[in-house]
């Protein structure tokens, strides 16, 4: 018998237009599962409602075979999508019940290809973070433990650490994510799922509560990379809504999935092994990948991104000054929460509302952020890192143009760590971000596939970064690196 | 760069978020050391480079001037703390 | 046209110390006419239900993101045009980040570095007919904020963001001004060209202009600039010459009682005549400025901006050339009748093929007094341009006496029927057959023989009063000359 919470998304799609089972009884599979693995805390807000109703509508257009490329597929969307009708809450305590009258343009794409809303993941408040630790809905939990210590909890990563630890605890088939920093990649990478950052301006940014919109992107997090090339091609498009939304057509992502490595060039950036060190254990994963391409055809080409070093830096000024100024709108007067004390004015409603609202982390990236746009310092700090920012595009292109196809980094600088031994350090927790902020600083497409067991026995995925809207290549990469790798570890507390 | 307690607490108003006095200390400290380690851009020579505000390559899109939009104020205001006759409502400003 | 520049008329203000100079720049908000804002759908109009023509972009609902309307772009750069200013190819939209009740995202979306459009020249016509002109240094585009009412509740104010994200052009001049007059007769000038290009209606009364003033003064002979004030939302062109004068005068008192002016914003309160400061406003103003990651840079090419110059009409400072070549109008006539195209335009029609002075006076004076006292534009004439032209043709002539003529007009104001009509049907022709004025002149001598014997006698001042009778017995119409020949021909032989 199969069990339905186990298939990838393109086995689903295949039993249902086979009527092997039904839309509503794989939803209701994975309520089940939800139920029975609530101590993830995955998700903040499940939906099981209209899970069930939206099942049922997949069945009917299933019916009358007018079935879409997700019809009927049960999905996470990460808390960051304003969903019509249903609780936002961005992880805060500042949107309070927050009721969007309004859907995002992702989901939106979602739920008209059919698929199916299974509830509201758990993420960093705001998406700032690297643990999923800054939620004002408690931690989220991974699903996967080290062998040396089985009871110990890991953090899933973040900030789209309640999509990461859905899908890799089979209670999602797959999710939505969003990637400013490394918010898809690095979970992903952590819970030993598959996930993609596209190219910037691939998916509209429309109704997804802003973090740094120069970085925002969203993106599909699934268990294989097949799933997230169907999904990519659900939530992606073109939307006049969103300035920044490209106007080129969508691809058909999983046509080229097959197609191997035979030929291409893969970029190995000298500098993504840094002068402080890298794990010994994490390079030997990284050399291991590209052994896999090489032997599935691919050249391995040694390349340079000097700039690399400074891509944190650079990203801890620009993503804080955006955020302070996208978060100025939670300010108690027209939504969330409103703090306000007999005889208060306005000014001590904002501080109030803003002070208890927001969370450390967010603050901090506020107050990081205000500071660097004042007067006086706007020049030494954001002015600055926007050069710097150029170089790091620069080195990309300089790559891409020297003929590399695609780049092959870690994704992460280690596996996942325990739940109580997160870094307390701010500047200690961004290096999570080392190997996935320079693309999302150049706005390249990157994709997380995980491809070892670690010694520990946790999953590390490497990292496969393209040219601008060559998703397809990445994927084709990336497929190549999964097959080769044959990655069917599954997590820990799944077994118990 | 180190921030003191002064500077961060003036930070704190310019972006309306109320820190409690015995926090300004140790988030000087934090904010201290977030810019500190920023400080390692000064090392890039950035002469003659153009900044870079965005990475998508294209021009601003605009959209024709035909109203669609609007016509529900209760949509509007359906969220507000605070809202009466589709007014939302704040504390009395005094100009 | 290069209009002749006169030397500044000179303005001084005499403190105790001695005369002092004022020095002005207006930055002034012109609502956009479009209709749709400037980055959401909702509509522009005026006086609806709170919060009706509101987008949940306007709203700045999470994950809102603006999309910039092109009809305010070519408004803007249609205005640069006609202020004969740089128009930039590329500008780059910023964030203004400051917290009001009014502003919803938290910014207000605007240009700093790169505007739209750059420098410009506006030439002030004076009372007096002189000309001064005025540098533009900037055009930029932004969002209007909301609106907060604060009479409507003891403890509260209501917020209404109708009005939010409508699109303004900032239109900031140089510091050029030198006098209250000059202010006056900048704005009143900017609104003449915005309401001839269409880009912004120019009613202050209603707000969609609103001018911010900085005011500083220094003593004659002192060529740097001393610290400014910005006095903020000024909604008349009385009310910013005012608010010059006083603000000017607070501030030559500090200097010369040893004090130091800090710049700051104020606000004019026209009841009391007074600026005060706008405390508010005051406290940690540090906008920090930086480029709208929701946008990219603002670009379009040459014939962009060369499709939008082929629709211009001509503005007020060629028309008054114009009018002073082609009808040999005065400068002063000129500038008057150039203020707003739709009487400029009905000047012309009046004046074609006709006297342009002739023209210019029936209109300026005689028209614009009947409109004035009824207190409509020159669209609501009574007095169509056809018709008064007609008027001026019956008098060239002869046909009506210009005093007849006078009547005539009445008849129109108040009928609106054409002057031809109205001297036929009226039998208000003038009388120009010999035998009518004659008869009519052997009447009066007739009835006043003394008065003729006195006239005879050497008492030639008296044929004045024949002249009077005779005119008042053929009702006005006899042809005054040919009465006073006449007479004189009859009584002194
Ligand atoms: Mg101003
Ligand atoms: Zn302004």
């Amino acid at each position: 018998m199969i069990t339905l919470t186990d298939l990838t998304i393109a086995e689903a799609r295949k039993g249902l237009d086979a009527k092997t089972f039904t839309a509503a009884e794989l939803t209701d599979a994975h309520i089940a599962a939800m139920e029975a693995r609530a101590d993830l805390n995955a998700y903040v807000l499940p939906t099981p409602d209209r899970a069930r109703e939206m099942a049922a509508a997949s069945d009917a257009r299933i019916a009358k075979g007018k079935a879409g490329a997700m019809e009927g597929i049960p999905i996470a969307m990460k808390d960051l999508f304003c969903t019509d009708g249903t609780r936002t809450t961005a992880g805060s305590k500042i949107l309070g019940n927050f009721v969007p009258p309004y859907e995002s343009t992702v989901s939106a794409n979602l739920w008209s290809a059919g698929a199916v809303l299974l509830g509201k993941a758990n993420l960093d408040e705001f998406a700032m973070g690297s643990t999923n630790q800054t939620s004002a809905f408690g931690d989220v939990v991974n699903p996967w433990t080290r062998t040396d210590e089985p009871t110990r909890k890991l953090v899933p990563g973040g900030s789209s650490g309640g999509s990461a630890a859905a899908v890799a605890g089979r209670i999602a088939l797959g999710a939505t994510g969003t990637d400013t920093g490394g918010s898809i990649r690095q979970p992903a990478s952590f819970c030993g799922i598959v996930g993609l950052k596209p190219t910037y301006g691939r998916c509209s940014r429309w109704g997804i509560v802003a973090f740094a919109s120069s970085l925002d992107q969203a993106g599909p997090m699934a268990r294989t990379v097949e799933d997230v090339a169907i999904m990519l091609g659900a939530m992606a498009g073109h939307d006049p809504k969103d300035s920044t939304s490209a106007p080129i057509a969508v691809p058909d992502f999983t046509a080229a999935l097959e197609q191997g490595v035979k030929g291409l060039k893969v970029g190995i950036p000298r500098e993504y092994r840094p002068e402080e060190g890298l794990s010994p254990e994490i390079d030997a994963i990284w050399t291991r990948g590209m052994e896999m391409l090489k032997d599935a055809g691919a050249e391995p080409v040694d390349i340079s991104l000097p700039h690399t070093k400074y891509a944190l830096a650079t990203y801890y000024i620009i993503a804080p000054a955006e955020a302070s100024s996208n978060l100025a709108r939670y300010d108690g007067v027209r939504y969330g929460l409103r703090v306000l004390d007999e005889g208060d004015g306005l000014n001590d409603m904002y501080m109030k509302t803003r002070g208890a609202g927001f969370g450390a982390e967010v603050k901090r990236r506020i107050l990081i952020g205000t500071y660097a746009l004042s007067a006086g310092y706007y020049d030494a700090y954001y002015l600055k890192a926007q050069k710097v920012r150029s170089l790091i595009a620069r080195d990309f292109k300089a790559a891409f143009d020297q003929g590399v196809d695609v780049i092959l980094t870690p994704a992460t600088p280690s596996a996942a760590f325990p739940l109580d031994d997160a870094p307390s350090d701010p500047v200690t927790m961004y290096l999570n971000d080392v190997f996935t902020v320079p693309t999302s600083l150049a706005g390249l497409p990157g994709l997380s596939v995980p491809v070892a067991l670690t010694e520990a026995g946790l999953p590390q995925g490497l990292q496969l970064i393209g040219r601008p809207f060559d998703e397809e290549t990445v994927l084709r990469a990336g497929r190549a690196l999964e097959k080769a790798a044959a990655f069917t570890a599954t997590p820990s507390l799944l077994e118990g | 760069m180190s921030l003191d307690k002064e500077t961060v607490r003036k930070i704190a108003v310019l972006a309306r978020v109320a820190v409690p006095d015995d926090q300004l200390d140790p988030l000087a400290g934090e904010l201290s050391g977030i810019l500190n380690w920023i400080e390692q851009l000064g090392e890039v020579d950035t002469s003659d480079v153009e900044p870079m505000a965005s990475v998508a390559d294209m021009t601003l899109p605009w959209r024709d001037d035909v109203v669609t939009d609007g016509g529900y104020p209760e949509r509007v205001t359906a969220n507000a703390p605070d809202s009466q006759d589709g007014f939302y409502l704040v504390p009395k400003v005094v100009e | 046209m290069d209009a002749p520049m006169d030397d500044a008329p000179t303005y001084l203000l005499t403190g105790d110390t001695g005369d002092w100079e004022v020095v002005i720049g207006l930055e002034v908000h012109c609502q956009v006419i479009s209709h749709a804002k400037l980055f959401s759908g909702a509509s522009t109009t005026f006086g609806a239900a709170p919060n009706s023509q509101v987008s949940l972009v306007d709203a700045a609902m999470p994950g809102m993101l603006p999309v910039i309307n092109r009809a305010c772009v070519e408004q803007a750069v249609r205005t640069g045009l006609g202020l004969r200013a740089q128009i930039n190819n590329r500008s780059v939209f910023a964030r203004k980040n400051y917290f009001y009740a009014d502003l919803p995202q938290g910014y207000q979306i605007s240009q700093y570095e790169l505007p739209v459009v750059g420098e410009g020249t506006l030439i002030l016509d004076m009372p007096d007919g002189s000309s001064r002109s005025v540098g533009i240094e900037r055009l930029h585009l932004e969002q209007d904020a909301g609106k907060s009412l604060h009479d409507q509740h003891p403890t509260k104010s209501f917020i209404d963001l109708n009005r939010s994200g409508v699109a303004l052009m900032e239109i900031v001049s140089k510091p050029d001004m030198r006098s209250p007059e000059e202010a006056g007769a900048y704005l009143r000038k900017l609104r003449s060209i915005l309401r001839y290009l269409g880009t912004c209606d120019g009613n202050m009364e209603e707000g969609s202009m609103r001018a911010d003033v900085n005011v500083s003064v220094r003593p004659v002979g002192e060529t740097g600039l001393r610290t400014r004030c910005e006095v903020k939302n000024v909604n008349s062109v009385r009310f910013v010459m005012q608010a010059i004068e006083t603000e000017a005068q607070r501030h030559i008192e500090i200097w010369e009682s040893g004090g130091e002016v800090s710049q700051e914003t104020r606000l004019f309160d026209p009841a009391k005549g007074e600026t005060r400061s706008m405390r508010s406003k005051e406290e940690a103003h540090d906008y920090r400025y930086f480029p709208d990651p929701d946008l990219l840079p603002l670009e379009f090419d040459d014939a962009f901006v060369d499709a939008i110059r082929a629709t211009l009409p001509e503005l007020p400072d060629d028309k008054k050339a114009r009018f002073i070549a082609d009808f040999g109008l005065t400068p002063y006539d000129a500038s008057v009748l150039v203020v707003d195209w739709r009487e400029a335009d009905f000047f012309e029609r009046v004046a074609k093929g006709r006297d342009g002075k002739t023209a210019a006076n029936w209109v300026i004076s005689t028209l614009f007094g009947t409109l004035n006292k009824m207190g409509v534009g020159v669209e609501d004439s009574p007095v169509s341009a056809e018709n008064l032209g007609k008027l001026i043709d019956l008098i060239a002539d002869d046909t009506i006496s210009g005093r007849i003529a006078k009547d005539v007009y009445e008849i129109m104001v108040e009928t609106g029927e054409a002057p031809d009509t109205i001297v036929e049907e009226r039998g208000l022709k003038q009388v120009k057959d010999t035998g009518a004025i004659e008869a009519a002149i052997d009447a009066v001598m007739a009835a006043n023989p003394d008065k003729v014997a006195e006239v005879q006698g050497g008492k030639e001042k008296l044929l004045g009063w024949f002249t009077g009778q005779v005119m008042k017995a053929t009702q006005g119409k006899a042809n005054p000359g040919m009465v006073n020949e006449l007479l004189k021909k009859k009584i002194l032989g």
